[in-house]
């Protein structure tokens, strides 16, 4: 479905276009708690959602946060928090919830310095594999990370249109530089959006954890319709309530892995420049891959071969796509602010293919391009 | 007067049954003292929500045929607020225990209770963390054994009661299993209310508590409840000493002042005017 959004051209930072594009989105309940870097979109959200009818509160911790938006989203609508590394620690627990009960909800971290109180002015992404393990027991997950203040408002979209898709929580894995650098964007004039999919059995014979052929169960709304069902953090079968059985629980925890992973090529998005001639790849995300493009271009004008990876897309990860290029060159070089989450998975998908070169900053600085041409130069001499 | 016939199958799901509960413990009796009250307001299947977190009471949503959720532990407000104020025409009650809602659940219960926002929580008291095999909650009397207090809890407890007044719900009682035809008549009267409510339920757990502080099975412990109860009003007219052994019971706070929901639908409006 396509739906008009406020055309305009706008100067604004990250944070404000990831409103934007919840906004844009059909976001009608957010819950949030202050934390810095990301209290410009809670604050953004409490001015226009109650100007349009929807739901914005600032809830007690981040926990409350967290649990809020689950409630609101099986009452039927689409929700949103925001948050930053200490906070992003405390919802975890709910964030399992949402993956077990299969609520759809996006979570949006604006990553800063860590560990604990760590940086809250000064950019990292050192909460990449947060995103993916943080919660306890085995699940799926999907995260987004934009590298720039455009591609926020764009990806904030499309983490709506995957959490309703796939009945599950989305995060979206900001960082302080993104969050906080103010471009002139031209926000489209109509997005699609994805709605989650409605029972297609009468109240009494819907199954809320059916499990369907593409693994996504359709999803009720409490109070609508007579379809009145359990949900539950217990292990459950496709009733809803809780089971002891182990060939139902291997189903369920089967299912909750599989129905993302084998949608993995509608969710994974992989941007590649310059790959095509290249001896060497930089693989890099979020603002350090705007660096990156910045040494790739540069380098290409000193005429050494290198080209750019950067997923859009964090989790998944883009295994098969690393692989592929990592057999093509030399070395893939990975750039982040931290040290060496993601260059630890880029080396477990290259299987030796090619050789993976980590680049890590924690000091709350930016990587900047010239750090980057540096390690490139370096490999090629090597 | 004996009370109307009325079919509380209607609200169960029987194939549910038999539930979790072990044998003696008071957590049934609550949870039909909550049917008879939904029953007697009228409210269908469809119209209500109830939301649990976790422990023995919070299993009370399993065997209702409503919108039902079991949350997290202490977390059952949260989700609870979230429902709450996106569909504020359902009836949102919140079934939780001494741990779940005044220890891991303690900020979640008096911010709700702050802004007031109209969701019933039932409060299933019985002293002790039962689904886990016995440890000191809260609401461990001082002295009183738990499986990791071994030597008497050395805390004083909370007053529940006096915690949800002072955060400023707007309908706080107390009430014990013993007394069930008060208990649903209490019960009702929070669900009806608009606003915040907190109805507590002192309910023995003759397993994990009884045992262990020689309480008796679970006829001696009801009937301790029952001869414990004191009425609010009569509640201050009690020497110290008998205080301190007393449940006070019914209703302690029930006053009038703007709902959450009610106050944000007001703000929607305004906004609206306003562009208009």
């Amino acid at each position: 479905m396509s739906v008009e959004t406020a055309r305009s051209v706008r100067v604004i930072t990250g944070n404000e276009a990831c409103a934007a594009g919840a906004l844009a989105a059909g976001v009608r309940f957010f819950a949030g708690y202050p934390i810095t870097p990301s209290s410009e979109i809670a604050e953004e959200l409490a001015l226009e959602l109650p100007r349009i009818g929807g739901f914005f509160i600032q809830m007690e911790d981040e926990i409350a946060a967290m649990g809020a938006i689950i409630g609101a989203s099986l009452a039927g609508t689409k929700v949103m928090t925001a948050t930053s590394g200490p906070g992003f620690s405390l919802k975890q627990e709910n964030i399992g919830f949402a993956c077990m009960a299969e609520v759809p909800c996006v979570v949006v971290n604006v990553q800063r310095g860590g560990p604990s109180t760590g940086l809250p002015t000064m950019p990292a992404q050192g909460d990449v594999m947060q995103a993916r393990w943080g919660t306890h027991g085995d699940h799926d997950i999907i995260a987004l990370a934009p590298f720039s203040v455009s591609e926020t408002f764009e990806l904030t979209v499309r983490a709506f249109n995957l959490a309703e898709r796939y009945r599950t929580p989305v995060i979206l894995m900001l960082d302080e530089i993104v969050g906080h650098t103010t471009e002139k964007v031209r926000l489209p004039e109509s997005v699609e959006i994805v709605n989650r999919a409605a029972p297609d059995a009468a109240p009494d014979r819907y199954l809320p954890y059916r499990h369907t052929v593409d693994g996504v169960p359709p999803m009720a709304s409490f109070g609508s319709g007579g379809y009145r069902f359990h949900v539950t953090g217990l292990a459950h079968d496709e009733t809803g309530f809780p089971t002891n059985d182990p060939v139902e629980i291997d189903r369920l925890v089967r299912r909750l892995n599989d129905k993302i992973a084998r949608h993995r090529d509608d969710i994974v998005e992989v941007e590649r420049t310059r790959c095509d001639d290249a001896e060497i790849a930089v693989f890099a995300y979020g603002s350090t891959a705007r660096s990156a493009r910045q040494a790739v271009v540069e380098a290409r004008e000193l005429g050494i071969p290198v080209g750019l990876i950067r997923p859009r897309t964090l989790w998944p990860f883009p295994g098969p796509e690393v692989r592929d290029l990592g057999r093509r060159v030399k070395a893939i070089l990975v750039p982040e602010m931290n040290l060496g989450q993601m260059a630890h998975e880029v080396e477990w998908a290259v299987q030796g293919g090619c050789r993976t070169v980590p680049l890590g900053r924690v000091d709350g600085q930016p990587i900047r391009p010239g750090e980057i041409l540096e390690l490139i130069r370096k490999e090629i001499r090597d | 007067m004996p009370l109307p016939r009325t079919d509380y199958d209607q609200y169960l799901r029987l194939d549910k049954f038999p539930h979790i509960w072990c044998p003696g413990c008071g957590d049934g009796i609550v949870l039909k003292a909550m049917l008879r009250a939904i029953d007697r307001i009228g409210l269908t299947r469809d119209e209500v929500c109830m939301v649990s977190g976790i422990g023995c009471s919070s299993r009370t949503p399993g065997y209702v045929d409503f919108n039902t959720l079991h949350t997290t532990h202490g977390r059952a407000i949260t989700f609870a607020t979230g429902v709450k104020m996106v569909r504020p025409d359902l009836t949102v009650i919140v079934v939780t225990g001494d741990g779940d809602a005044t220890a891991i659940g303690g900020n979640h219960f008096i911010h709700a209770a702050r802004r007031n926002i109209d969701i019933t929580v039932v409060l299933y008291n019985n002293w002790i963390y039962g689904m886990t095999g016995g440890q000191v909650s809260p609401s461990t009397p001082p002295g009183k054994r738990a499986s990791t207090a071994p030597y008497g809890s050395m805390e004083p407890n909370f007053d529940i009661v006096a915690l949800a007044a002072g955060a400023g719900a707007s309908f706080v009682a107390r009430e014990t299993v013993a007394k069930p035809v008060l208990l649903d008549r209490v019960i009702e009267r929070a669900i009806r209310k608009k606003g915040f409510s907190l109805v507590e339920v002192m309910t023995p757990c003759p397993t994990a508590y009884g045992r262990r502080n020689k309480a008796g099975d679970a006829v001696a412990m009801t009937n301790d409840l029952k001869e414990r109860s004191v009425p609010a009003a009569r509640l201050a007219k009690l020497s110290q000493e008998d205080k301190e052994q007393a449940i006070g019971t019914g209703v302690f706070v029930d006053i009038e002042k703007p709902e959450y929901t009610e106050q944000y639908a007001k703000l929607v409006e305004s906004l609206r005017h306003a562009r208009a």
